[in-house]
Parts: structure tokens; sequence; C-alpha cells
């Protein structure tokens, strides 16, 4: 099912008197195309669970509605809306049994609507089935890993066949190594099910890996939404481009001079189109071509060397730079680009597609055409 | 550490002495005092050791009378209260507005002194020459009878007694069971809205079983604290409980022991060792049940 | 899933919503009145002079003409001053004296070893299931073997200890992290000033609640004062309450018999507004009636 979120806003009173009222969600505007896994990207705190509730309905948006397909959800109570959720620590009932977990939902329905008691148990096998657990039917929560325990969640939201499943934070409370595997588990059962999935995530990591399409928010506010490789390789800020990429994106200070981009005194860059104006400089990591010895480093960025650190395909070259905001400066290049750890300075000639200009100001992306 | 040997019980020395004096001596004295028969607290002598104490306080009116009310002051205070509680707790649990006032306002009788304020019901519920009293005068305005619930009909006697406890006893039931409420994790609730859980549904599937284990602890508290009914009843009734026909066990062990039928340690030794193995049995029998109600919702 | 019909459905929601909301409320000011009533009447009652509350067949719910009459009457016809100072002593040196006996008790358990400590820790638990009155028995015997009934010393002995504060204030004490202690000990403190300088300020918020729990209970105990004592000289606030209504005033004086009840319920609701957070946090730890 599409999702469509218009001016969607949510305030909160303040607490105290001499508090200002708190904007969690700020005026909210975009479309979830159906059958897509969407990534709420953004730090804690930034107002990504409070769009979850609101979209599942726990949560009154202050202005601003909902729309699920052609249909206005806004006021609608949750139970209605034919959502799944899984909650952060799963929720699940302690007292009951994986098997009365799942079909726990079922029984809500009313009388007249609701399956039979054989016809719930099948169904909450072919869930159990689905997402592999139909072997710990009989376990309580307690009993199983959270691993399982976030399986039977799942289990739990899909078993009424949900037009939109919401996934809360849904890898945070597990451990790295089932990290990795939940989050494939995740894809696997959405593209399976065909269900429009929206998970929250403050690990732009997983939000990269595993989704259609990523929402990356900041203060309550919307930065970018697209696919995640255009988000990554186009961001339109400097706190999207921070927020996206590990090794993080490294940023100096700059200008723009004539079609150029200074560092310091120095010109490393050609930036047609750019007008003149001082700048930040965001670098990838991959963005960095090591001058091979005895060329010559005119045009150049001109690193102070600090170590290498071998990572077998890649080596990863510390070096720093006084235009840097930070200490050091952290470049990715391949094996074979050799680099001399004897060395004190270390060239660098820079990928235009990897270097992206900031406004001063405002942090906005500034464009210019690549040569 | 091992020279801190001496050094800790030094520490205890005090609470160990206290403890051992007005504790442990007695409880193995009090067995003692049971047993002896005929004995005199002014020569301090006695006949003979038996179980004729026992038989004399179980054949005795007065305590058999004392037994009863305890027994239907039981009965009839610890399912109501702890139902009631549970629905203030409820409700109180759902409000945001005014809630901390509520809580405030319910928990103050646990800070009166229980004597004075028994007091006050016996005034509102007294009728004398001078004024029907006020509970009477909101009967009579509804169409019933007036009725003197101090000294009128052994029922009327006893609901004001059962009125007055659970009154007491409230405050506690509501500020555990408030908690108790409290500690469930919120998320339960929203996973449950989610799936269109009805309230009653919420109640009974996930609030219930999650607070079951206090709301156990409260029944057997509950009980062991009405069966030492005491106080309640004299604050209403006056200090001659066996005239007005309200003793309590508990009462009976201090008439027996002191007052203007007092003087007989051994027949009150007797009768709190009747009384301790009562309140034995009856929470042995609720842990049994609260044990098998577990492993019941287990399954 | 078939379409609902929102309008429809919002105002069934907000309809329920609002019946719910208004039963809630209702139950709660409900319980509220049958909890403050019998306060306001006890006050109301106070300050209606003797002949107008007589001359009520109908009692009144408000007076135009309240009185100091039934205070200065409390205070003169009855002792009413002495039960308050007995009151008052008797709460001060049982709760002084208990704190004196639990807190090293408390510390040994905590923090110092020595030999059948665990064995002993398990027998004091054990203690916790004895009911008093299967032990008031014999002390009252022996108090009054030892002649000191109608003496405050005979009023306080067998209260001054209770497993159950040994019990808590040895979980907050085991709290306190081991290196402080070593590092008091390596400074060459000796255990009682670590005790009193360290481990005491760190746990003041139980031991706070405990002395409140411990006031709140003797202010209110009646049994064992009525069992020890029969000199009125000797009686605290809850005998004091029970001689007046059926010795004092004469029986019928309920105004002047509301007053004494109010001046005795005043202190402790005061305490209970002060230290509101303190008492219930220390009454759900554990704590029960009496």
């Amino acid at each position: 099912m599409k999702i469509l979120l218009k001016n969607l806003t949510k305030t909160y009173p303040p607490r105290t008197r001499k508090e200002s009222p708190v904007t969690a969600v700020d005026n909210f505007d975009f479309e979830i195309p159906d059958g897509k896994l969407v990534a709420l990207l953004g730090p804690s705190g930034c107002g990504k669970s409070t769009v979850l509730n609101m979209i599942c309905g726990l949560l009154e948006p202050t202005s601003g509605s909902i729309f699920f397909g052609d249909d206005d959800v806004t006021d609608l109570p949750p139970e209605h809306r034919g959502v799944g959720m899984v909650f952060q620590n799963y929720a699940l009932y302690p007292h009951l049994t994986v098997q009365q977990n799942i079909t726990f939902p079922l029984e809500n329905i009313p009388k007249s609507r609701r399956p039979g008691k054989e016809e719930m148990k099948a169904k909450a096998l072919e869930v159990a089935k689905l997402v592999q657990i139909d072997q710990l039917m009989e376990r309580k929560p307690k009993e199983m890993s959270g691993g399982q325990q976030q399986r039977v969640a799942i289990a739990r939201a899909l078993v009424k066949r949900p037009g939109v499943l919401l996934l809360d934070e849904p890898l945070s409370n597990l451990d790295a190594r089932l990290r990795l595997q939940t989050r494939e588990e995740i894809r696997r059962i959405q593209r399976e099910t065909g269900i429009t999935t929206i998970f929250v995530t403050h690990d732009q990591e997983e939000a990269m890996s595993i989704s259609d399409m990523i929402v990356v928010m900041k203060e309550g506010v919307l930065q970018q939404i697209g696919r995640p490789q255009e988000v990554y390789d186009c961001p339109a800020n400097l706190f999207v481009a921070k927020f996206l990429g590990t090794p993080p994106i490294n940023v100096l200070e700059g200008s723009v001079r004539e079609g150029m981009l200074y560092l310091g005194e120095d010109p490393v860059l050609k930036v047609k189109g750019a007008a003149d104006q001082d700048v930040i400089v965001g670098i990838r990591p991959e963005g960095f071509i090591p001058v091979p010895e005895g060329e010559s480093t005119e045009g150049a960025m001109k690193c102070t060397l600090k170590a290498l650190e071998v990572m077998g395909r890649d080596v990863s070259v510390v070096s720093s730079h006084p235009a840097a905001q930070t200490e050091t400066i952290r470049s990715i290049i391949r094996a074979e680009d050799k680099v001399d750890e004897g060395l004190r300075t270390v060239a660098f000639r820079l990928r235009p597609g990897k270097v992206f200009l900031f406004r001063k100001e405002t942090e906005e992306r500034l464009m210019f055409e690549a040569e | 550490m091992r020279k801190n040997g001496w050094k800790g019980w030094l520490y205890l020395l005090p609470a160990v002495a206290f403890l051992g004096v007005f504790m442990v001596y007695p409880l193995v004295d009090v067995l003692i005092y049971s047993l002896e028969e005929g004995y005199n607290s002014a020569s301090q002598t006695f006949f003979g050791v038996g179980l004729y104490n026992y038989s004399y306080v179980l054949h005795d009116t007065y305590f058999l009378q004392a037994l009863k009310n305890t027994f239907i002051l039981v009965i009839i205070t610890v399912p109501l209260s702890t139902g009631i509680a549970l629905l203030i707790s409820l409700a109180l649990s759902s409000i945001k507005w005014l809630q901390n006032l509520f809580q405030t306002v319910f928990f103050l009788p646990y800070v009166t002194n229980t004597l004075a304020v028994g007091l006050v019901f016996m005034i509102l519920f007294k009728k004398t020459a001078y004024s029907d009293g006020l509970v009477n005068l909101i009967i009579i305005w509804f169409g019933g009878e007036s009725v003197d619930f101090i000294e009128g009909p052994y029922w009327a006697r006893m609901f004001v007694l059962c009125f007055y406890t659970i009154w007491i006893v409230m405050p506690f039931k509501i500020l555990i069971l408030t908690s108790a409420l409290a500690s469930v994790n919120r998320t339960y609730y929203d996973a449950a809205r989610i799936d269109g859980t009805s309230r009653f549904r919420i109640f009974t599937r996930i609030t219930l079983p999650m607070i079951s284990p206090i709301i156990f602890y409260l029944v057997i508290t509950g009980f062991i604290g009405a069966f030492k009914a005491y106080s309640d009843s004299v604050a209403l009734f006056g200090v001659n409980l066996n005239a007005a026909g309200m003793n309590t066990i508990v009462g009976y062990i201090y008439d027996m022991l002191y007052g203007s039928g007092g003087g007989y340690p051994s027949f009150a030794g007797a009768a709190a060792i009747i009384l301790f193995a009562i309140v034995l049995t009856i929470t042995c029998i609720n842990l049994l049940i609260s044990g098998k109600m577990q492993a019941n919702t287990a399954e | 899933m078939e379409k609902p019909d929102i309008e429809k459905l919002k105002k069934r929601t907000r309809t329920r919503n609002a019946v719910t909301k208004a039963l809630i409320y209702t139950l709660l000011v409900v319980w509220a009145l049958s909890v403050l009533f019998p306060f306001y009447w006890m006050v109301l009652t106070s300050v209606k002079s003797y002949g107008a509350y007589n001359a009520e067949y109908i009692p009144r719910f408000f007076t135009l003409s309240p009185t100091w009459e039934n205070y200065r009457e409390a205070f003169s016809a009855v002792p009413l001053g002495r039960y308050f100072l007995n009151t008052a002593i008797f709460t001060v040196l049982t709760t002084g004296l208990m704190m004196v006996v639990i807190v090293p008790a408390a510390y040994a358990f905590a923090r110092l070893s020595f030999k059948g400590r665990d064995l002993v820790f398990t027998l004091f638990l054990s203690l916790m299931m004895i009911p008093t009155e299967l032990v008031v028995i014999t002390n009252f015997v022996t108090i009054t073997d030892w002649d000191l009934r109608n003496s405050f010393t005979g009023l306080v002995l067998p209260s001054v200890t209770s497993v159950f504060y040994i019990y808590l204030l040895k979980e907050n004490f085991a709290q306190v992290p081991d290196e402080l202690y070593y590092a008091a000990k390596v400074d060459g403190t000796s255990d009682l000033k670590y005790l009193l300088k360290v481990m005491l300020p760190i746990c003041r918020p139980t031991v706070i609640t405990i002395i409140i729990l411990k006031v709140i209970e003797c202010w209110n105990s009646y049994v064992w004062p009525r069992l020890i004592t029969d000199d009125p000289d000797f009686y605290l606030v809850s005998n004091g309450i029970q001689e007046i209504r059926e010795n004092g005033f004469g029986r019928e004086n309920i105004p002047a018999m509301m007053a004494a009840v109010v001046v005795i319920s005043v202190p402790l609701i005061l305490l209970f507004l002060v230290f509101r957070k303190k008492i219930m946090e220390g009454v759900s730890r554990g704590g029960t009636k009496g």
C-alpha cells in the first residue's frame, strides 16, 4: 500500500512554562511507493520514532494528514489502519507462548469475522514458517534468543496480513553478528510478502544496506529522500554527507576562486559553475588518488602522513591537513597504489564525483560541473 | 579480615540482645504457657502440662464469637478491598490530570491514627437520642429505615467494621497496585492497541497476568492483616468488645491477658498459637493456589 | 480489509473515550470524597459549639459560627497536652534507640565479615514471620516482672528492634562500593568512623525513610501501650483517645472529642504532606500498616 504524508507536523507542548514547545516532526511531505522497504534514518532524538508512531496511529499529529492508498487515515484509530508493528523491545507478552503471541491479534477480531481456532493456528504456522520459527511454537519469550524473539515479533505483526509493516529500531537490541543476519532476514521477508515496510534506525549502514529508499531526518526536519546510492552520491547538505558513509566523509575549509577550489592557498580541483566564496569541502574517503612517486604534485592536495592501516584489499591512509576540520583525514586507496610509509607528506589528486561543496552559512550543497 | 570476627558480633550485640529477650525467648515461652494447665499469674504456679488450655479456649463462647467475627471480617474485606483497590488503581493509572492529587488523597488514611478516625466513623454511623446520625439520615432520604450501626443488630455492626477496615487498608493496596501497574511496560499496551485489543481484553489478557504476583502478595498480606484485626474494632465499639459482641481473635488474646477479664496468660498463649496456626494454614493454602494459578497461566 | 466509515468511527471512538473518562473520574472522585469526608466531618464537628451540635437533629454540612471553644476544652478537661508530650517522648526515644540498635547491626551484616554471619542473617529474616501477637504475652509478663509498667522504659524496650528495617538498611549499605571502604581503611579510618562519616551520609535517604515510617508507627501504636500503662500520666494519644471516648468530657460532648481527634491527627498529616514522596516510596518498598 502506498503511503502519503502531507504536511505532517507533531508539536509537543512545553513541559514547563519557561520552555518553548518542541517540534518533533516538522512539516513532513513525501510519498512512500507501494511495496518498498523504506528506512527512516537519523540520529537519536530526531523524531523518527514519532513519525512511525503517527503512521501507526499511536500518536495523533498536530497538523497534516496521512493517507494509506487513497484513504485519509489521519484520525483513524490504530486497529482500523491495518498496520503491523514491531517494537524496539519486541513487546512480546511474557506469559504467552510463541503460538499464543502470534494468534493474539487474530483473537481481537470481532466474532463475526474472526477465523476459527484451527484456521488461526494454520495462519500462525504460516507466518512462523515465513520467519523460520515454526519449531519454537510452544516456547515462552524468555526461553528464546534475542534474534528469535525478533522473529516472533515480526510474525505477530504479519499474521493479520497488514497493508503496512512498521519496525522501530528492529536491530538495536541484537549483537553485531545477529544484526547482519537479521537485516538480511528482514529484507527477505519484505521481498516475499511485498508489504510496504518502514523501519526506523540510527545506523546508516543498516539503512543503506537493505532499503529501497531512505529518508534522512535531523531534529524533526526532513533532510533528503532517495535511493541509498543516490543519497550517498548526491547528498543534499553537509549533515546528510556526514551522516552517511563509513569511514565518514572528510570535512575541510576551502574557498572557490575563479572556478578553482583552494584548500588554503593550494588549488586542488577545478569546479566550474561555482561562484567565488568560502566553502565547506567534503571529500569521501574513496575520493583520493595518491600521486605516484616522482610525478609532479602540482595541483594535488598535500597532506602530512600519520599512519597507514592495511586492510588487505584496501589501504587506509591517515594523514592531516591544515584546512581540515578534524585532526585526521582518512582516505581509502587500492593496495596497488603504493604509498611509502617512510614519507613525510603524501599528495592526492581528487575524484571530482567524490568531492562535495557546501555553502558556509547554510551548509546547503553547492553544485559544480566537474571536468 | 579475620580479626573483624569479634567486631562483627559487637556491632550485632544490641540487636541480638533485644531480639533474644523480646522475640526469641517469648516465642518459646508462649508455647510453654499454652501448655501449663491452671497457671496462676499471682503465685506463678501451675498444676500440670497438657492441652487443657486449648480445649478451654476452643470451648469458650467468647472465643468462638471472636473467631466467627474474624472470619467474617476476613472473608468480606480481603476480596472486596483488593478488588476495589484494583479498580481504583486502574482508574488512577489511566489518567494524567490530577493524578498526583488523587494519589495523595487516597493515601491519607494510612497516616491517620486508627483509634482517632474510628471515633469519627462511630459518630457518623451512631444513632443517639439526639440524632440518627449522618449515615442514617442518608438512608432515610433514600426511603430506608434507620438502624443503629454501633449498638444495633449484628449485621449492621459487622457492616461498619468491614467498612472501616476497608477504608483503613485501601491506601496500602492502592499504592502497591498503582506502582505495579506503572511498572508494566507501556509498549505492551501500544502493541495491543495496534492489534485492536479491547480495553477489557487488554485487562484480562495482559495487565492481569502481568501484575498477578503482586495481587497474590496483597491477598496474602491482606489475609494476615485481617486475621490480626483488633484496633479498628476497638475504635468503633470501645474497649469492652466481648460485651459488644464484636471481639476479634487478637482482642480475645489481649482480654485474656489483661483488663477486666485478664490475668490468664495460658489461655492467651493458647489462643495466640491457634491464631498463628490459622494464619499459617491460610497462607500456605494461598501460596499453593497462587502456585497452581501461575502454573496454569504458564500453559 | 473492508473500508470503515471513518467519520462514524471517529465519532464512536470519541464518545466511547469521553464516557470512559467520565466514569473513571467519577469513580476517583467518589473514593476521594469517601476518604476526605470523615476528615471534613471531624474538623467541622470540632468547631461546632456543644449546644449547636446537640440541637441539630439533622446534622448540618457547614457552620456559620465556628468556635475554638472545643479545642480549649480538649486541652483543659482532659490532659491532652500530657498525652501529646508522652507520645512525643515515646516516639523520640523509640526511634532514637532503634537507630542505635539497627544501624550497627545492618553495618555488621553488610560490611563486616565474621563467622556465622550468613546463618545469623537468615535467622534474623525468619524472625520477620513472627507475628507480634505471639510474643506480646511473654513481653507483657516480662515487663511486669521487671516492674516497668507505667514507665517509658517499659513502653519503649520491646519495640526498639525491627528486623525489617535492619534488612532494608543492610540492602542499602551493601550498595555502597567496596572501594570506599578500602580507601578509608588505607587512610586508617576506624569502622565506627567510616560508618558514621561515610555510610550513613551516603544512605541518608533510606535512613530518613526508616525514621519517618517508625515515627508513624510510634504515633499510632495502641496495643502495647494499652497493655503496659494504666496510669493516665503515661498514656499515649491512642490510649488517650480511647480514654476520652470511655470516660472523658462526659460521653456526649462529641465536638470536644472531635477537637481532640483533630489535634492528634494533624501532626502526622503534616508530616505526610511534607515527606509525601519519601513515605509512599518507603511504604511501597515493603511496609505494612502497623
